[in-house]
């Protein structure tokens, strides 16, 4: 009894002393507003740095390509460090793993802005993962440039989310002009649609339906994660559709020709660029099937679609650059279409921290973004960049994959979201990088 | 008041478990208040989280460790509690009081862990484990199923509460500092914690916690006692539901989003590693745990980082250095980290008392 009590006593001591400790607070607030004054140095940025984050799928599931877009972009910058970075800064690129798993992008994104402090997040790839940081981002003022996913939601409400940019074309011009392809050149098939359950079905599925709403005889949606799409594959055979338009990712093209393999089912394949490097779909392919099916020429005769010139295009001056910097900078690996993804969303952020002038400040950059839309870069067709509009890349060609090479079947072809037409212009298609390698932007403004 | 009297007072209200819970549950808050006015915004994150994990962990070291049913569905009753919450907090204006959200992710959780329960109730060891296990696998279907009203599979996107007034005005009192959204949540969280961690203890030192050890020891035995082992079964696996609603509600504030990929089935099988880590049956083991599986991903990595490994080395050196921590601890400290402590304690206090195996250990 008596230990109690004076255990007790003891922990009572320490409540008392906690709450005296709390209590040393203010008991009340001033009647003025104390904020503090503005002027503050830029968040992210030194006298000779530069610092930006990234969130990537580095393992799991959707690391195979996805996670060697970050090397890329690491080449380039370091390429562009060596070289005296931009406006004497180094940029320092830190990159985080999430797995493909928004709870973890969440946390690793707080780590990158509260404690990393970075000045900016460039190319955080995937739409749930990203879906999950989005607010947060634009409530803290920080500019998320060019996010790697093709969902409309990151550039069609500018005044919602006013720090965040698209990169590529999203999912609903890729399908508007895929969509139009087909009626045009193959008027009398009969079409499937492969779909995954998400925004890249969605918004696809609303874009090809704009041309071809009464060709297409059957839609088959697969959950990302659900490996048996057989069901969806006799779905497809048993409508009797000869021409199947995949809007999926990597696995799932990889997928969708095994289970085809097997039923003997042979339509004409048409896949969306997010599905179709055909590089990485001979090396899932081949590990799917254990071997049987080999590497070479896995995806010969597809037709997809192309926005930004990949390894096959060994002439394209803008290749070559990213040769030459990987050759140099690159660690590990050759260089892949994943690379070069990485490398021109690398690039255009270089254009961007130069368009925002000397001293940079993250209003400044978001400004410097907006008036992008002309800039020569590697994309085949101009951004779509302005105060009404962060969507991306505005249009792309459709092609045929002949062995490993894409075989342009279209001039570009750009437009943009809902009623927009489709246009040719292949004014972006012709630029070429300076001798340099880095840009040379004027500040704009 | 003289010293005695208030030494007796205090006296008085340790002797029942009620009060002495009470008294820890203040002393936890003190300890938080302490603790989250002082770390930097980041770090108030990590604690958001290291929150929830600790809630739904807390649950389920007391569903394995006082009745001996092994799940390894709670991932996705955090599932359920993050899906009532982001249905209540997802595009809306007016979004109704937090606690009130809270309390229906508990309510609803506590539906379906009803149901599993009753299922789980008639099955034994590992089939309770496999019956579990399928429905952390249907989980992620069934959102993407019901793809209309939650969000398939990009999931349901949630706009993250303000802290009323009242609550940032006594924050301010208190502290001196605001409060803002992270730090805020930071609080819901804990506060959540602190009440479930003094009912959870409360419920184990009462009748309920007796006779679900009694039904964890010995089945026959404790029927012929007369005790209903259905019930006691089912009973606290919704006890431990409700607690994982409470988590995926808070959860889906801190991570802003429910999605059917932010619930894989790791996230099950690390809440049962959180628990061996801290000590079966052990609330503060859970909360060691949730504070292992919080901090020691984002340290490793940095550490990683720091020692010059590539991004993606660093990335995976985490689950590698998690991994071999749960080895060691399985080998070295079999009753988990604060199970062996207590142990050790308890051998210096009687060098003869035969050391407590984690099954038969009381829950303090």
């Amino acid at each position: 009894m008596k230990r109690w009590t004076k255990q007790m006593t003891r922990i009572a001591g320490l409540i008392t002393v906690g709450a005296l400790v709390v209590a040393c607070g203010a008991g009340g607030r001033p009647s003025s507003g104390t904020s503090s004054g503005g002027g503050a140095a830029q968040v992210g940025i030194t006298k000779d740095t530069v610092t930006i984050g990234a969130t990537f799928p580095l393992t799991g599931v959707a690391a195979p390509g996805y996670s060697e877009i970050p090397t890329g972009a690491q080449a380039y910058f370091d390429y562009v460090n060596a070289n005296g970075g931009v406006n004497g800064r180094k940029i320092k690129y830190l990159v985080r793993d999430d797995g493909y798993n928004p709870t973890t992008t969440s946390e690793v994104t707080n780590e990158l802005v509260l404690k990393d402090q970075v000045f900016a997040m460039l190319g955080a790839l995937g739409t749930p993962t990203h879906s999950a940081v989005v607010d947060f981002l634009n409530s803290e003022k920080v500019p998320d440039l060019f996010v790697s996913s093709g969902s409309i939601q990151w550039g069609d409400d500018p005044k919602a989310k006013p720090y965040t940019f698209g990169w590529q074309p999203d999912y609903e011009i890729e399908g508007k002009i895929i969509g139009q392809w087909v009626a045009k050149n193959m008027p009398d098939a009969k079409v499937g649609l492969f779909l995954q359950d998400d925004d890249l079905g969605v918004d696809s599925e609303k874009g090809v339906r704009r041309y071809i709403d009464k060709q297409i005889v059957k839609v088959a949606k697969y959950t990302a994660g659900n490996t048996d799409v057989a069901p969806q594959i006799a779905a497809l055979k048993a409508s009797g559709a000869d021409l199947v338009l995949g809007f999926n990712v990597p696995s799932y093209t990889a997928l969708s020709q095994l289970v085809a393999l097997k039923l003997s089912y042979k339509p004409k394949w048409f896949y969306a660029n997010i599905g179709a490097d055909p590089e990485l779909i001979g090396n899932l392919l081949s590990k799917f099937s254990e071997g049987a099916v080999g590497k070479a020429n896995p995806l010969d005769g597809v037709l997809t679609t192309v926005y930004i010139p990949g390894v096959d295009a060994t002439d394209n001056a803008w290749v070559q650059l990213w040769q030459k910097v990987w050759d140099k900078y690159g660690k590990n690996g050759h260089l892949t279409n994943y690379r070069i993804y990485g490398m021109s969303e690398a690039y255009a952020f270089v254009q961007a921290l130069q368009a925002a002038g000397k001293n940079p400040t993250r209003e400044g950059i978001v400004a410097a973004v907006e008036k992008m839309g002309g800039a020569a870069g590697p994309p085949l067709a101009p951004f779509r960049y302005s105060a009404d509009s962060h969507l991306g890349i505005s249009g792309m060609r459709v092609v045929q994959l002949k062995g490993l090479v894409a075989k342009p079947l279209t001039p570009v072809l750009v437009t943009d979201i809902g009623d927009a037409p489709i246009k040719e212009d292949d004014s972006a298609a012709t630029d070429s990088p300076p001798a340099s390698g880095i840009p040379e932007v004027k500040p704009a403004g | 008041m003289s010293r005695v009297a208030f030494g007796s007072l205090i006296g008085h209200l340790r002797r029942t478990p009620l009060r002495r819970n009470l008294i820890g549950g203040l002393i936890g808050l003190v300890v938080v208040i302490l603790v989250l006015e002082s770390v930097s915004p980041f770090r108030q994150g990590q604690f958001a989280t290291m929150a929830y994990l600790g809630i739904a962990v807390g649950g389920l070291t007391v569903l394995t460790g006082l009745n001996g049913q092994l799940s390894l569905g709670h991932g996705a009753l955090m599932a359920v509690g993050a899906y009532t919450a982001a249905l209540m907090l997802h595009d809306v204006d007016k979004p109704l009081p937090l606690p009130v959200v809270m309390l229906l992710s508990v309510l609803v959780t506590v539906v379906v862990g009803a149901v599993v329960g009753v299922a789980a109730a008639r099955l034994h060891g590992p089939y309770i484990a496999g019956a579990t296990l399928a429905l952390a696998v249907a989980m992620p279907g069934i959102a993407s199923f019901f793809g209309d009203t939650l969000g398939g599979e990009q999931g349901l996107s949630v706009s993250t509460p303000e802290a009323p007034g009242w609550f940032a005005d006594a924050v301010y009192f208190l502290t001196a500092h605001d409060v803002t959204g992270t730090k805020y949540l930071a609080y819901v969280g804990w506060i959540g914690l602190i009440i479930s961690f003094v009912l959870l203890a409360n419920l184990s030192a009462s009748r309920v916690g007796r006779t679900w050890r009694a039904v964890r020891d010995d089945e026959v035995a404790a029927e012929i006692a007369g005790i209903n082992v259905g019930r006691a079964r089912v009973m606290a696996f919704v006890v431990s539901a409700a607690c994982a609603g409470l988590a995926g509600g808070v959860m889906a504030m801190v991570v802003r989003i429910a999605a059917p990929s932010g619930f894989p089935l790791t996230l099950s099988l690390s809440l049962l590693t959180a628990v061996v880590l801290g000590g079966l049956g052990s609330l503060f083991g859970a909360l060691m745990g949730a504070a292992l599986l919080t901090f020691l991903p984002q340290t490793i990595t940095g550490l990683g980082q720091s020692l010059g490994l590539s991004d993606l080395q660093s990335a995976q050196l985490a689950p590698l250095v998690y991994g071999l921590t749960l080895v060691l601890v399985i080998l070295l400290a079999p009753a988990g980290l604060v199970g062996t402590i207590r142990n050790a304690w308890r051998r210096r206090q009687s060098p003869d008392a035969v050391p407590v195996h984690p099954q038969q250990e009381a829950m303090q």
